[in-house]
């Protein structure tokens, strides 16, 4: 095991999608405890630099697997289809009114309770769709990369209207 | 004391002692501990007192530090400084209100000073004659010299407020174990007396600063989920909000008060409040000179202070939410600080969490008691007790960009330690330089947060706007501690930079204010310099053994052999060493020596935490 192995190499975790949080839990406990430069006190200047490098870089690989879209845009970026890297005219012109239509209702529910309440749902179910196909994507055999990046794709952006509308129920509660 | 050289297979001496000490550096006092026989203690002064007042007097004829020089305050206003941790890592724009208090404050290049009746201070120079008050009584505690010390800063300390508590210590001739957060201290000083599993909040209302932590408990790991807080908000608040009512209600003339008055209602305002935190329907407010102004029960002090208590509220949400959890997920509340002796505060966070916060620690002590023990155990002590701490960022971390706005690069709340890099490139045809700004806070604009470094990239060769590539990389330790590197990838020659935040001391301010006759003869500092670098020394010497004993088989003979000659070699050296700077030279060469070694190790525990082996099992 090295320092540039894949994250799910790292934490000894099969590569792919679905992941069992406790494993990845148990993988990251195990790693810190054995790494951290905390356990290197007094052992040297060699010592500490490579606690500290094997340190980040399980915090690195930690904090990406667990979030489902750093998960997902990782998986893709390791299958060579970075969604990251395509610009905006990959987004599908369905996908783009839809999400400014989606904008100018979320200006337009502004205290509103019952709109927001409708929007919110709304998005959900498109966003709980795409997060179905990415897992399907990306889990069968053997994965296919583009049809998931597509989707993680589109959830970026659908992630980010979520938060917003989440941010506007608050302010409305 | 001959010190013994070790043949292959035999380690030096284990029950050689190492005094490892948690030191709470306080806003309005400060204390050390250290694990004695298992258990955690505070330890005292020849008076048995554990506070010490965070107060430093300046005299014609030296310093004094502690109860006697608080005890001068309002008697000779012009020598006494307190409450100097509130400026720490602090420019003069950054102090609320400088005019409140009881002495003048200076610019000065990176972080603001104090000017007294004998002299201009530094905050640092303040901090670090505490600091060696307190490491003078724990080596006259224990009969022997420091090993190291675990100090504690307020979890929302931004960078330049840690590297000030840093060089502090390296001041007050401290070699520094760990910063570690007072919240997370609180926790360790809590979570292993009870064994506890699960979400915990920490409340921690200081003399000056207020921090929130939500901590989550496992077995052998104390991790930092979120953290918030405001390093201007504290019990001296609360006291000077007392006071402001008070000026108001009687048409006090507070304008012709001298520094000296102004200190002394000061001090009546903080005795009512501290009275009304004995469980006290009402107290006295008296005059400074003795004659009772009225009384002041315990729903006026919650009125007139219902704003600050509302303002540690706040970041109570903040931090909850961003750690994703909600009040009712909380198994319990700990409570750290003087001020959180204060009825009101206690009510306003039980009513928050629905549940009483713990308050069964001495909430003066509760800090530097987890602080020992992380100390103790960083020290090499407590094997299977062993805790694993995992802090975060308290802010995030970023550069100024275009237009001035901040591009975020290390977001707040993330665990530590952590690098993160980002690319950047020139803007315009045969660009050969970049400037970096490099800040710190939540706002969107750089000049709405705290600005912590600037240097420039140089070298760039000359390219078409855009084709440069300039990553760059932050590096956040596990004390929190920035580093900023800058590299320019398209061209074989890599220029880059490293920076220290501009309120941290560089190596010479260090070196003018060592020399500024701080509390000791100009010989004592080179024997402490040079006993430092022998410490130092042994400690390697030690670990290398250790090493090899235990994964010598990793090397092939020649180079085991050779590994022990060097280690040997300085260990003889550090015994007939009379300069410092020489036996660095030395200690820097095994450094070197044993780094493949070290990264063999390295690799092999990496293998062996997944697959449950231990090393034993190895041979």
């Amino acid at each position: 095991m090295n320092l540039a192995d894949n994250d799910f190499a790292l934490f000894q975790l099969p590569l792919q999608f679905s992941l069992d949080q406790s494993s990845l839990e148990r993988a990251r406990h195990a790693l810190q405890l054995r790494c951290h430069p905390d356990r290197f006190v007094g052992q040297g200047e060699a010592a500490q630099r490579l606690a500290m490098q094997w340190s980040v870089r399980i915090n690195e690989a930690y904090a990406r697997l667990r979030s489902p879209l750093s998960r997902a845009v990782y998986l893709c970026q390791l299958a060579g289809q970075d969604p990251q890297q395509t610009g905006s005219a990959a987004m599908p012109a369905e996908l783009l009114m839809q999400h400014m239509q989606w904008r100018e209702r979320l200006d337009e529910a502004q205290g509103q309770a019952g709109a927001l309440q409708t929007l919110h749902d709304e998005v959900q179910s498109d966003q709980q769709r795409r997060w179905h196909e990415v897992a399907e994507a990306l889990d069968s055999q053997p994965p296919q990369a583009q049809r998931a990046a597509e989707q993680v794709r589109a959830l970026m952006f659908v992630e980010k209207l979520m938060a917003e509308i989440s941010q506007q129920q608050e302010a409305t509660a | 004391m001959l010190l013994q050289i070790s043949e292959p297979g035999q380690s030096p001496d284990p029950h050689q002692r190492r005094v490892a000490v948690g030191i709470d550096l306080g806003t309005t006092h400060s204390l050390v501990a250290a694990v004695r026989h298992g258990v955690a203690e505070c330890l005292p002064d020849a008076q048995g007192r554990t506070l010490l007042p965070s107060a430093v007097r300046i005299t014609a004829q030296g310093r004094v530090v502690g109860h006697d020089a608080l005890a001068a305050q309002v008697q000779a206003v012009g020598e006494v400084v307190t409450s100097f941790k509130r400026l720490m890592g602090r420019g003069l724009g950054d102090v609320p209100q400088p005019e409140r208090l009881p002495y003048r404050l200076l610019a000065a290049q990176g972080m603001v000073s104090v000017e007294t009746d004998h002299g201009v201070f530094s905050p640092v120079q303040l901090s670090a004659e505490v600091l060696a008050v307190l490491r003078q009584r724990a080596e006259d505690t224990f009969d022997s010299t420091l090993y190291g010390a675990v100090i504690t800063v307020p979890a929302y300390f931004d960078d330049a407020q840690r590297q000030a508590t840093k060089d502090a210590a390296q001041l007050a001739g401290i070699n520094v174990l760990r910063l570690i957060n007072e919240p997370t201290a609180a926790a360790i000083a809590y979570g292993l007396d009870e064994g506890s599993e699960g979400l915990y909040a920490i409340f921690d209302l200081g003399g000056g600063t207020f921090d929130v932590s939500v901590l989550r408990l496992q077995r052998g790991l104390f991790e930092v989920l979120a953290t918030a807080g405001n390093t201007q908000l504290g019990g001296d608040d609360y006291d000077m909000a007392l006071l402001d009512w008070l000026i108001s209600q009687h048409q006090l003339d507070a304008s012709t008060w001298d520094a000296s008055q102004r200190s002394a209602w000061m001090r009546q305002a903080r005795r009512c409040k501290e009275a009304l935190s004995e469980g006290q329907p009402s107290a006295s407010m008296l005059t400074p000179s003795g004659e009772v102004l009225r009384q002041v029960t315990l729903n006026d002090f919650a009125q007139v202070t219902a704003a600050l208590t509302q303002a540690t509220l706040q970041s109570v949400r903040q931090a909850l939410k961003d750690a994703q959890v909600s009040p009712q997920d909380i198994n319990g509340v700990v409570m750290v600080g003087g001020s959180t002796r204060m009825p009101s505060v206690r009510q306003a966070v039980a009513q928050l969490f629905g549940t009483d916060p713990l308050t069964n620690l001495n909430p003066d002590e509760v800090v530097a008691l987890g602080a020992a023990r992380q100390a103790h155990q960083l020290a090499g002590y407590a094997g299977d007790d062993n805790v694993l701490l995992l802090d975060v960022t308290p802010l995030t971390l970023g550069l100024e960009t275009m237009g001035g706005v901040v591009e975020p690069i290390v977001p707040r709340n993330s665990t530590l330690p952590i690098a993160k890099a980002q690319e950047f490139t020139t803007f315009q045809d045969g660009q050969t330089a970049l400037a970096l700004h490099v800040v710190q806070g939540e706002r969107d604009m750089a000049s709405d947060c705290r600005s912590l470094a600037r240097f420039e990239l140089r070298g760039i060769p000359p390219m078409a706007a855009g084709a440069a590539r300039i990553r760059v990389t932050f590096t956040v330790d596990a004390d929190g501690l920035l580093q900023v590197e800058a590299l320019e990838q398209t061209s074989g020659t890599a220029a880059r930079v490293e920076v220290k935040p501009s309120y941290g001391l560089s190596d010479d301010e260090l070196a003018r204010m060592l020399q500024d006759g701080f509390n000791q003869a100009q010989h004592d500092k080179q024997a402490r310099a040079l006993a430092q670098v022998q410490v130092d020394a042994k400690r390697l010497v030690q670990a290398t053994h250790s090493a090899l004993e235990q994964d010598g088989a990793l090397l092939p003979e020649a180079q085991r052999h050779a590994l022990y000659q060097l280690a040997n070699d300085l260990a003889a050296q550090a015994e007939s060493a009379t300069d410092a700077v020489v036996l660095e030279q030395a200690v820097k060469q095994l450094n070197q020596a044993t780094e493949d070694f070290a990264a063999q190790r390295m690799n092999q525990t990496i293998g062996q935490a997944l697959s449950g082996q231990h090393v034993e099992s190895i041979k």
